[in-house]
């Protein structure tokens, strides 16, 4: 239950070496996107591409395949990809949109289009909808306090950031590598996370995320029709190199018990809410 | 033939923009028409004069306080429709009337225009200026399954209209019934710490008038004509983990519905 429905759930990496290469793990997104973009699935996809200021993502409607590589890798902070849902069927003019986000961001996909009240004609021309695995997002100025003042590296030189075996990791481009145990960052999330009941985004067509596979692969659960199916023919042509996901400790048992920890921190949380002041407390967006 | 559930458009102060969107549905309005609701009531669609008895009566526009024949059509409206249903912004929320100091040729006496739910009970809100086609089509599906569905469909139903039932008594609510602005966002969403800046209100919004910085929505509140969309769109205004999470069963339902 903690880990939503889904049909499949596999170890996956694209077998593109220029997608790999800027990767975050194994490539699935901007794989999945650039096959379903030159298969005609999708007519593009709104991603976190890059802005005017290092390691801050700019929401983007990507059309091209360049427009996708220049979008790999996760940031750890906000991306409002729901900001463009409306307008990529607009001034972009996409009858088929693709959409990645994170577990909260694909509830906002899936309200959009069950409750369409400000999202005039975009219920049907979501696509696919690919979600991440997330335990918590951070604002731009917490990443850049975590990366400048905690792990003492400037924010232009990082090439990579990470999160993975209890810690936050910097790279650098000329190769150091800072790190901070995971318990440093907590004070920096976002508030808004922590009332989240979704780990590996139980509402996306398909989700992807790190934990459960080893280093550059991706745990991949197939969820909807409309993943399944994309899923296959991506499978079909070549896109992805898959294996059997390990059911012990290291595969689907982690994912398991991050999924049932965060979601047994937050249920607690909300919990609290419900008596925060004396005789009131604070609302509970779930009721 | 299945039985028609009756639908009914009243018009109150409203720019007749409601009524387009839901037209806007095109040969799902046929659909519609032919399979689940009679209009028994619309001043530009039905030759009726005179408020009659009806399952769903959709309010579009506010409420003019000096204009009486509309103070007693929304009173009879209350009288005579099962369910009422306050049709975009400005029956919701007041919407752009909200701004009006009357002086207009030729009743300038005309000032002051109010959400139907300052006068009578509202049992279903549709935000939004202009509500689109697609949340009143699923709204007239779901008023349909209520009242004729089976017994597993009126619990559907039931589920998908508690939220906007909830923002109906939320918006009649005296003491917040001025509220259904970018200001909600505020109050209710990132002061309340539940904000995770996904973008939805800058998107649903008609006017422009939000933009993300840094993830977080900042709201020219100059440009806000308080629609109540922004609120409503927002996945922690309300999130129903029942209807939401079975959105494939349901969006096959909608769609199968409407061939």
């Amino acid at each position: 239950m903690v880990l939503g429905n889904y049909k499949t759930c596999v170890a996956a990496r694209s077998t593109d070496k220029e997608i790999l290469k800027g990767a975050q793990d194994g490539g699935i997104v901007t794989q999945l996107f650039a096959y379903a973009l030159e298969e005609g699935i999708i007519d593009g996809a709104i991603v976190a591409g890059p802005s005017d200021e290092p390691w801050k993502p700019e929401p983007i409607v990507a059309t091209t395949k360049a427009e996708l590589l220049a979008a790999r890798g996760t940031k750890y902070n906000l991306s409002p990809n729901m900001s463009l849902l409306k307008e990529a069927t607009r001034s972009y003019g996409l009858d088929r949109i693709g959409i990645v986000g994170t577990p909260c961001q694909m509830q906002a996909v899936r309200k959009a289009q069950l409750y369409p009240i400000g999202m005039r004609d975009v219920p049907d021309k979501v696509a696919l909808a690919i979600g991440i695995f997330c335990m918590e997002n951070f604002p731009y100025q917490s990443i850049e306090a975590l990366v400048e003042d905690h792990c003492n590296v400037k924010m232009e030189s990082v090439t990579k950031m990470d999160i993975g075996k209890g810690k936050f990791w910097a790279y650098t481009e000329r190769g150091a590598v800072a790190q901070i145990p995971l318990k440093v960052t907590h004070k920096y999330e976002q508030p808004g996370c922590h009332v989240c009941l979704d780990y590996v985004s139980n509402l996306a067509d398909v989700s992807t995320g790190s934990v459960g596979t080893p280093d550059g692969w991706s745990t991949v659960f197939v969820r909807t029709k409309i993943g399944d199916d994309v899923w296959s023919k991506a499978s079909a042509a070549g896109c992805f190199e898959t294996k059997e996901i390990e059911s012990g400790k290291t595969g689907l048992e982690l994912v398991t018990k991050l999924a049932t920890d965060k979601i047994t921190k937050n249920q607690k949380t909300l919990e609290g809410r419900a008596t925060f002041g004396v005789g009131k407390g604070l609302r509970n967006p779930y009721l | 033939m299945v039985e028609k559930i009756t639908v009914g458009h009243v018009h109150m102060s409203g720019c007749t923009g409601c009524l387009v969107s839901f037209v806007d549905n095109y040969e799902g309005l046929f659909k519609i028409l032919d399979n689940y609701a009679d209009i028994v009531y619309a001043l530009t669609l039905a030759d009726v004069r005179h408020v009659p008895e009806m399952d769903v009566a959709l309010v579009e526009g506010s409420v003019c306080l000096q204009d009486k024949a509309s103070v007693e059509e929304i009173k009879e409206t209350r009288e005579k429709a099962k369910v009422v249903v306050a049709l975009g912004g400005c029956a919701a929320y007041g919407n752009i009337t909200r701004f009006c100091r009357g002086g207009q040729w030729n009743q300038p006496q005309m000032e002051s225009f109010v959400p139907i739910g300052d006068l009578i009970d509202v049992d279903v809100y549709i935000p939004g200026c202009a509500p689109t086609p697609q949340q009143i089509r699923n709204v007239c599906i779901m008023a349909y399954l209520l009242l004729k569905g089976t017994d597993e469909q009126k619990e559907l139903a039931t589920a998908y209209l508690k939220p906007l039932m909830d923002l109906a008594a939320r918006g009649s609510d005296a003491k917040r019934s001025s509220d259904a602005c970018g200001c909600d966002l505020m109050y209710d969403v990132i002061n309340q710490g539940l904000c995770m800046g996904c973008g939805s209100c800058a998107a649903a919004c008609p006017v422009r008038a939000i933009s993300m910085e840094y993830g977080k929505p900042q709201i020219e509140r100059d440009l806000c004509i308080k629609c109540g969309a922004c609120y409503a769109q927002c996945p922690r205004s309300f999130f129903n983990f029942d209807v939401i999470n079975e959105f494939e069963g349901i969006t096959e339902l909608i769609t199968g519905v409407m061939e």
